[in-house]
């Protein structure tokens, strides 16, 4: 607890008072008479521009800036000792284990602490079962390998089924449901927000950071991000329509030291999507988009790809679905087989194929040309997660198990 | 040279102005106690501004001729310049053919920035020169240690462990492989010892990354051996939320200023990782590197990593003593390597060791 408290502290050293700082009094009070209160006031002009302000000369300026920057710069640590700190208090050295052999090998042991997690994928590909079953991973008790905490669900697109989830915990995870009275604890550790309106997500957002160290959350997933944001900032858009929530987002995986998972949403490649520098001369390059058979990219544009730390691409391909690392500083380029199941998600080959080219970025988005519905469909629950596929079948027949054809 | 340009106080410039002090040599043959009473201030005050405009007026009052003046603004000639230049150590990418088109390696003594799409090697990469700039001199590296400056918790402790053990089976492997007829040398290195060398900032703001640069100076003359300064980016706090552009150009030039600074005066290699923007040009659009085109003038050198048909490849944008090309390479699990077979490692690293010797040799006439 205390080292979360330390981490808030630390977050306002922009906002160290200069009064405070013990520099000598002339030149404090100087400061404070042009109205510079704070290190970010004063690190924000240059020292030619100090000088004018302050009229000093510039050894005293220069001085006075450097003694400012020495106090409110972040103290260091050599890349060892934050391992050392990693694997003594935090959870298998600061991450969630999927349980998915494969991934959590290529994950260096599963979902990064303290960083984004993106899932993005073609509508139906599984990214909420993903989430669901992460969702209960994180609620588990530790002897069972969980994090033993809260999670908090944003849920932007109502898609949350606790039915769904607690079948997956039934499947995954027999010996903990069976017991009484634990699918009640399991599912009363997850807090479920429903925003409908950009204003309320952002709501939402300052809420969770709020109340983030009270509750013992270990977990935030955001399903989904694009849903209640227009546009994707692209082309001359400098300000970004996501920027204040991408920062935020990323300071508060940043200083609670826990997982985020966000999900994205795909969006057709149009025309304007640049793929070129200008040193490339169009004509010699194979064109991008044209060389895979998809014409799908990730929404939010450019500046959200480099804010998320790791990239997963969900794709169906070929009557297969992907799971792909795209972007991890640790994980080679590797794309496992999945399938949905009862118990959640799970893979197909625990061994990636290693993908060394720009395909572990593409996004495959042909339709599945035909998957069996072996199991009972009984209520609408279970209908909802094939929604978005092209079924041309009534939905109200109960206890039948059928083929949907559809694409 | 004039009086309006010494480092001085507004006020006391205009006060000299308007007392008809208005060049330097004016000031030469002056008492503080005579400067004190025809401006008006102090004569403490006094004698700090005759000893600044002594400070800088000091090639006039000698006999002028080329060697003086040279002297006195701390210039070089072209050829010592020369002689530095062809001595000065680079640190090797792991990949052969990188290293080719680079002349060796990144240059010690310079800034140079690297640019790419996500997720194409930026952070890759400068974890691979934070553990290749610590390469004993003995296998052709450096023997420095690493600052790291991450903006955006992309440094992943793992991912440094998995490098920097890479690392050594290639050290082990060049031993077993080259030396065979020698005695066996053990590589007495392990994957901690590159962790320990590596100073990690974490920072959270653009206030932090301004003070952290401010703070280097004094922190890189505590730690001398410091070779390698990563910024990882330079961009993520200053694309977001900034509604002054005008502050953000010079807040970025000063940034820019003070790094060249640290890389001249220290001979440490600067790296500093930026993202991508599209721009509209030519009726299309189009990915360059972000900040603006202020900055793009800021670095001395500019590497972007982009995709090429089946491949990553980096290619040098600006240079100025390096020709433009482009170079494949891979991203691995022990990190940067070339895309070719693994023969070429044990090559690299030979590479390495003659030059090394060659440097020794050149030394040593």
């Amino acid at each position: 607890m205390r080292k979360s408290v330390n981490r808030v502290w630390r977050r306002v050293m922009a906002n160290k008072l200069i009064s405070e700082m013990g520099l000598p009094k002339s030149i404090a009070n100087i400061f404070a008479a042009r109205n510079i209160h704070t290190a970010k006031d004063a690190l924000s002009l240059t020292e030619f521009e100090l000088m004018e302000l302050l009229d000093v000369g510039l050894a005293e300026v220069t001085t006075a800036v450097s003694s400012i920057s020495e106090i409110s710069c972040p103290p260091y640590q050599t890349a060892l000792s934050l391992l050392e700190q990693r694997m003594h208090n935090e959870h298998l050295a600061g991450h969630l284990p999927t349980r998915l052999k494969g991934l959590d090998a290529a994950l260096c042991g599963g979902i990064p602490f303290g960083v984004i997690t993106e899932l993005v994928g073609p509508a139906g590909i599984g990214k909420t079962q993903f989430c669901l079953k992460l969702s209960l991973l994180a609620s588990l008790p530790s002897s069972h390998g969980g994090l033993d905490g809260h999670v908090v669900y944003v849920d932007t697109e109502s898609k949350f089924s606790s039915r769904r989830m607690i079948e997956i915990g039934v499947n995954s995870f027999p010996e903990i449901f069976q017991i009484e009275g634990m699918a009640q604890q399991m599912a009363g550790r997850i807090l479920v927000l429903q925003p409908t309106t950009p204003t309320e997500f952002s709501e939402c957002l300052q809420k969770i950071k709020d109340s983030l160290l009270q509750h013992h959350v270990k977990l935030l997933v955001i399903d989904s991000m694009a849903a209640l944001v227009s546009g994707d900032g692209q082309g001359q858009c400098r300000q970004h329509p996501l920027g204040w929530h991408m920062t935020f987002i990323k300071s508060l995986a940043e200083f609670s030291r826990i997982p985020v998972v966000v999900t994205n949403q795909v969006r057709s490649h149009s025309g304007d999507d640049p793929f070129h520098y200008s040193f490339q001369d169009s004509r010699q390059n194979l064109d991008f988009p044209t060389t895979f058979d998809s014409h799908l990219v990730a929404a939010l544009g450019i500046p959200w790809a480099h804010a998320v730390s790791i990239r997963l691409v969900l794709e169906s391909k070929s009557g297969q679905r992907f799971i792909k690392v795209a972007k991890s500083s640790m994980s080679p380029p590797v794309a496992f087989t999945f399938a949905i199941s009862a118990s959640g998600i799970s893979l197909l080959h625990d061994d990636g194929i290693e993908m060394t080219g720009p395909e572990i970025n593409a996004i495959c988005g042909q339709v599945l040309k035909h998957f069996n519905v072996a199991s009972s469909i009984n209520d609408a629950h279970n209908i909802k997660y094939f929604r978005d596929f092209e079924v041309t079948v009534v939905y109200s027949i109960k206890n039948w198990s059928f083929r949907v054809v559809c694409g | 040279m004039e009086v309006s340009s010494l480092p001085i106080s507004a006020s006391h410039r205009a006060k000299l102005i308007s007392a008809g002090y208005i060049s330097i040599s004016s000031l030469s043959s002056i008492s503080p106690a005579h400067l004190a009473r025809d401006l008006g201030i102090s004569e403490n005050e006094a004698t700090g501004i005759l000893k600044v405009a002594s400070q800088r007026g000091g090639p006039e009052r000698t006999i002028p001729s080329h060697h003086s003046i040279v002297d006195g603004l701390r210039a070089q000639t072209a050829w010592d310049m020369l002689h530095e230049e062809e001595s000065c150590r680079r640190i090797t990418t792991s990949c052969a053919d990188l290293d080719d088109i680079l002349g060796g390696g990144i240059s010690c003594k310079e800034v140079t920035e690297i640019g790419g799409v996500p997720g194409i090697g930026k952070t890759q990469l400068g974890i691979q020169l934070a553990i290749n700039v610590q390469i004993p001199l003995e296998y052709g590296g450096l023997a420095g240690k690493a600052v790291y400056i991450d903006t955006e918790g992309s440094f992943m402790v793992e991912r440094v462990q998995q490098v920097a053990e890479a690392c050594i089976k290639d050290m082990q492997e060049y031993d077993s492989f080259l030396r065979k007829d020698l005695p066996a040398r053990q590589v007495n290195l392990q994957a901690n010892d590159f962790l320990a060398n590596i100073y990690y900032f974490r920072i959270c703001s653009y206030t932090e990354q301004i003070a952290v640069i401010n703070y280097l100076e004094k922190f890189i003359s505590e730690h001398k051996d410091i070779k390698v300064v990563i910024v990882d980016s330079i961009t993520f706090h200053f694309r977001q939320d900034f509604d002054d552009m005008a502050l953000r150009t010079r807040l970025l030039g000063g940034m820019a200023l003070k790094l060249m600074k640290l890389a001249k005066k220290f001979t440490l290699a600067v790296i500093l990782l930026n993202q991508v923007t599209t721009k509209y040009s030519g009726g299309s659009f189009q990915l360059t590197l972000a900040l603006g085109d202020s900055w793009s003038h800021a670095c001395t050198n500019r590497i972007i990593l982009y995709w090429n048909g089946n491949g990553r490849y980096a290619h040098i944008d600006k240079s100025p003593s390096i020709r433009s090309a482009s170079a494949p390479y891979a991203v691995t699990g022990r990190g940067i390597r070339n895309l070719a077979s693994n023969c070429k490692r044990v090559k690299l690293i030979l590479r390495a060791r003659l030059a090394h010797d060659e440097h020794i040799c050149r030394s040593l006439i």
